[in-house]
């Protein structure tokens, strides 16, 4: 278990080194100057060269390379090239808002996609089923940016329940609440679609299998059976899926905080991208690969949980 | 038949009432309005984004003069001037009293610090070029400014009523681009980067009888669709620059909401590289200019929500000649003149950046130039990319940008290096004489001129004039229609009852 940490925590520095050489490299390579960019077409040449020298983009690129690791290892991410603000500081800022979207997305495709997706198993070849798998089937043909205008039209436009866009924090929790509702819907629903149909068809395998016949022979319930017998079994491919569709739930975000204009740390690398922002960009795709390297870390110590067979090849 | 008893009926509806006025009062005078464009500073001196400008400039920083609605320059900080026989020196006498928001005296010294900054060896003004011709600022005494040029330069008042040269106080020039200092109707109170930012009304401002507003709230919002729903949904009052031209019909029908069409500096031209082959030559232009077609261009890009330009000078300015007919639409002509010079059936790129007005017209002049034997190929850049390589490095052979100065013919004079390519010396010279002619009369005679010129080259394919489009709550007023500058005063703006 001590070599297995061991080795999964060098993968995970290898990962953010790796990660941040590419970055690094393709941000540099992509036609592109931020001193451009922040002073636009009328600009003269003197006044880009007084700002690229305040932006420190005169050193020699491994220089600021070399520079930017051995200050980001002490914390230090350095200060965002057009906001002038730390960019931890811009990170603080917004990571509330999409790690609350992320984490509600999360709980409601589970909830939605285990329910539906056991329910459906249960009523094999029925009419609940069927229902199912229909909604299922639209659920992933539709893509979250429509469905997400969609919800807007219906519920923010012409009912006037819910705001149809923005966050203001979680000082009023009510209105976070509120202003979270249709951005957690418009990904759970996507989300939970795909995952629902893995659910079931993962849940129907194992319950051909024999000790369901003879759990249902002695005489336990069928909720009993379903819940405590067939969906721990059915784990693992569920398991999976939950941890690539995590990662997908923090790109989704990215679309998702634009149709709802959410201040969230997915506009905020779509803008960082567009104004050549290297430090902000290069901060932020290491911390979406940290996610994801740490998504798949806790899935591969679930497996162990789930089925302790796996312990040996671990 | 129940009947509720009168007694339960009226304490409700009175609560009801008592809560709707209440509610009314306290709306009053807060404006909700959305951009599109989100800054990442809010210094103006420091950063060309245009929204800076959209929410800074003549609201919380003031410069010595303003541009009114009409293109008409009058006194702003400084309350009048006198220029010198020779109009090399300028004097400006500045208002008295005027304090920043931190409760500083504005004085002279300010000025001259402001300019000094602007100026400097050190300076990252995105207009920096404007400031060219002054030799030197000083103060004459605390309210009284002398700004001495070099040359006479016709745009020098006006351009001293941008956001540009804003009048700034040395204890908060460093901290202005996240907590903006000014002297405007309104101080800056909050900032919530991505998602919105908040003005309230300077009590202690010069004309506050005259400040109708008592809070403005800017948010964010970049998608055409969720712009689109924050109106209906009410929770805006305004969208000046509203992002979707095709969205408009759905406003103008609906009895809450009023469309605004207006004009801005923006002209929309198709560039060509005259730099390079096969546009070097003025025939090839010229068939270029023959074969494309501004009314379906301005019908499929615009839906028809702009007016055609055939050089470089917006429609509702003094010296305007329409030009418009110079280059006949004509697929059969075009396509003779692209045979007759030998560029038939040749394949050029055109480079567009991300901007839907830009990205629509492409697609229409690909056809249209398909139509008449030529094959572009478009294609779609963001706008860092356009920036550094079709601006910076000229490496394309068209694109399609809206130039959103005010007083950009001077663009063409730029010489080979600017990414137009073009180098003309007798048009260089007539600029000269544009820029130093301070008759207002005899320079829009000059103005005409450089348009005919710029026609008859063909420098460019010159497409419309970028509209303003803007949506508005019924009872929004005093609101811009158009705007000869890049910002947009809220002093003005008020919300009837």
């Amino acid at each position: 278990m001590v070599y297995f940490l061991f080795r999964r925590t060098l993968g995970f520095v290898l990962t953010l080194l790796a990660v941040s050489v590419v970055v690094f490299a393709v941000m540099n390579v992509l036609p592109g100057d931020p001193a451009l960019t922040i002073l636009g077409m009328d600009a003269t040449e003197d006044a880009l060269a007084a700002l690229r020298d305040q932006l420190g983009l005169n050193e020699p690129l491994v220089a600021r390379y070399f520079s930017w690791v051995w200050h980001a290892m002490q914390g230090d991410f350095g200060i965002s090239h057009s906001f002038r603000v730390p960019v931890a500081t811009l990170i603080a800022e917004r990571l509330p808002m999409t790690v609350s979207l992320a984490v509600a997305g999360v709980v409601v495709t589970l909830v939605l996609a285990l329910s539906l997706g056991v329910g459906a198993a249960a009523q094999h070849g029925r009419f609940g089923d069927w229902g199912v798998m229909f909604l299922s089937q639209l659920g992933i043909a539709v893509p979250a940016f429509w469905l997400s205008i969609l919800l807007v039209m219906l519920f923010a436009v012409k009912l006037r329940w819910l705001p149809p866009g923005g966050f203001s924090g979680w000082s009023d929790p009510i209105a976070a609440i509120r202003s979270l509702a249709l951005p957690t819907a418009a990904l759970a629903l996507v989300q939970s679609a795909v995952l629902a149909r893995v659910t079931r068809s993962s849940a129907l395998e194992v319950m051909r299998q024999d000790f369901v016949r003879t759990a249902r022979a002695s005489g336990l319930s069928q909720r009993r059976i379903l819940w405590r017998h067939v969906l721990p079994n059915a784990l693992v491919p569920i398991v999976t899926i939950v941890g690539m569709q995590f990662a997908a739930l923090v790109t989704g975000t990215i679309v998702i905080e634009n149709v709802f204009y959410l201040p969230g740390l997915g506009r905020l690398i779509f803008q960082s991208i567009a104004n050549r922002d290297l430090p902000t960009v290069q901060a932020l795709v290491m911390l979406f690969a940290a996610i994801v390297v740490t998504a798949n870390f806790v899935v591969d110590l679930l497996y162990v949980v789930i089925d302790p067979r796996l312990k040996a090849r671990a | 038949m129940y009947r509720l008893p009168h007694s339960t009926v009226f304490p409700v509806l009175a609560l009801g009432l008592g809560f709707g006025l209440m509610a009314g009062a306290a709306q009053a005078a807060d404006l909700v309005i959305g951009l599109q464009q989100e800054p990442t500073s809010l210094d103006p001196t420091a950063d060309a984004t245009a929204s800076i400008d959209g929410m800074m400039t003549q609201n919380v920083f003031e410069s010595l003069t303003i541009v009114a609605e009409n293109g008409e320059v009058q006194p702003n900080l400084a309350e009048s001037w006198e220029v010198s026989e020779d109009g090399l020196t300028y004097t400006f006498h500045l208002v008295e009293g005027v304090t920043f928001h931190d409760g500083t005296a504005l004085d002279a010294a300010d000025v001259v610090f402001s300019f000094d900054r602007a100026m400097g060896d050190g300076s990252v003004n995105p207009s920096k070029d404007i400031f060219e011709p002054i030799e030197s600022v000083s103060a004459v005494d605390p309210q009284t400014v002398e700004i001495k040029l070099s040359g006479k330069d016709a745009f020098f008042l006006f351009n001293m009523g941008q956001g540009d040269s804003a009048i700034i106080a040395a204890e908060s020039a460093e901290t202005n681009n996240t907590a903006p200092v000014g002297t405007g109707p309104f101080r800056f109170d909050n900032w919530t980067r991505g998602d919105r930012l908040t003005l309230v009304k300077n009590p202690d401002y010069r004309d506050a009888g005259d400040v109708a507003l008592d809070k403005v709230t800017f948010r964010f919002i970049s998608d055409p669709a969720a712009a689109t729903a924050a109106m209906l949904a009410e929770e805006l009052d305004a969208f000046p620059g509203f992002p979707a031209p095709e969205l408009l019909p759905q406003f103008e029908s609906d009895p809450r909401f009023r469309v605004n069409v207006g004009s801005t500096e923006g002209e929309v031209i198709l560039a060509m590289n005259n730099a390079k082959a096969p546009f070097d030559n003025v025939e090839v232009r010229r068939a270029v200019a023959t074969a494309i077609d501004r009314e379906e261009i301005i019908d499929g890009a615009m839906y028809g929500q702009a007016v055609p330009i055939g050089s470089f000078y917006p429609p509702h300015g003094t010296a305007y000649v329409d030009l418009t007919g110079a280059y006949p639409h004509d697929t059969d002509k075009a396509k003779a003149m692209f045979e007759a010079e030998g560029v038939a059936g040749q394949t050029m790129t055109l480079r567009v950046p991300p901007f839907p007005y830009a990205t629509r017209s492409a697609e229409i002049i690909q056809a249209e130039l398909a139509a008449a034997g030529i094959d572009a190929k478009v294609e779609n850049v963001e706008w860092g990319f356009w920036i550094d390589e079709v601006y910076k490095k000229k490496n394309y052979d068209m694109t399609i940008i809206a130039h959103t100065s005010p007083n950009d013919m001077g663009n063409f004079a730029r010489g080979p290096d600017y990414f137009y390519g073009y180098d003309d010396a007798d048009f260089t010279a007539l600029w000269n004489s544009i820029q130093t002619e301070v008759d207002a009369a005899k320079r829009d005679e000059l103005l005409k001129q450089g348009q005919q010129m710029l026609s008859d080259q063909s420098v460019h394919a010159f497409l419309f004039q970028m509209p303003l489009l803007s949506v508005f709550r019924k009872e929004v007023q005093g609101y811009w229609a158009s705007s000869p500058v890049l910002y947009m005063p809220l002093k003005g703006v008020s919300i009837a009852n």
